[in-house]
């Protein structure tokens, strides 16, 4: 029989691959944005409005957000396990992110489909 | 059988003062460092997206915030600088290290090139659309 030593909670693999997706969902919301903002007929509050305003704005822009979030996820709770060593700090901060996070994505939620 | 029972003492060098950094690990370490500043000013970059995009009066907030100054100087919108710097060289290595994941660029030479113009990149990205949207 083949004794494994079991290391880790194997989340690793997905979170790499997670950091990586959410960064190109967020890399190519940036150039479309850019693009957008470019092309807006005035530089004004309304124009602003206008463009935050059309349905595929706010889906992309909320995919932008839970992109985000995810992604700050995994690399605050990198820098987390690299720097804090006591096992209840580190748990404290793990939760304060991640409630933070949360809380963040129902704010932008909101801002976004109350225009 | 041999055990490796000896433990050499090995040399540690951690004083950050007297590192020296390769440029790749400067890169990198401006990679944290920005994502770190991004994390912590998220609050207040979703607070003024909701008060661009608010009532009048959160709109007359969102101007009297961006408009703020110490002393003479625009302390806000230095602040909101500063972060489009951060956003866009988490942005320029972030690529940087997708490439390198799919093992492009990985030879000593192009990785130093390529930290270079991460750097040159998103330092003059910053002052351009710094200029632009000021």
């Amino acid at each position: 029989m083949v004794k494994r030593l079991v290391v880790g909670a194997h989340y690793g693999f997905r979170d790499w691959l997670a950091q990586r997706v959410t960064a190109v969902v967020m890399a190519v919301y940036t150039v479309y944005m850019f693009v957008c903002v470019l092309n807006l007929p005035a530089y004004d509050n309304a124009a602003w409005r206008g463009l935050m305003s059309g349905g595929f704005a706010k889906f992309a822009t909320f995919l932008f957000a839970l992109a985000l979030f995810y992604h700050a996820w995994v690399g605050v709770r990198d820098i987390w396990m690299d720097y804090v060593k006591p096992i209840s700090v580190r748990l404290t901060l793990h939760v304060i992110t991640l409630l933070a996070l949360i809380g963040y994505a129902g704010w932008v939620a909101q801002i976004l489909w109350r225009l | 059988m041999a055990e490796a029972t000896v433990k050499k003492e090995r040399p540690k060098h951690l004083n950050l003062m007297q590192i020296r950094l390769p440029l790749p690990g400067f890169v990198s370490i401006l990679h944290r460092v920005s994502g770190v500043g991004l994390f912590l000013s998220l609050a207040g970059l979703i607070w003024l997206l909701g008060a661009s995009l608010g009532t009048p009066e959160q709109l007359e907030c969102y101007r009297a915030t961006m408009a703020f100054s110490v002393l003479g100087l625009p302390v806000v919108k230095l602040f909101l600088l500063g972060l489009l710097w951060a956003y866009l060289h988490h942005f320029c290595a972030g690529i940087r290290f997708l490439l390198l994941d799919m093992h492009i660029g990985i030879e000593l030479t192009p990785a130093r090139a390529s930290a270079v113009a991460v750097l040159l990149v998103s330092l003059s990205l910053t002052a351009l659309l710094g200029v632009l949207t000021w």
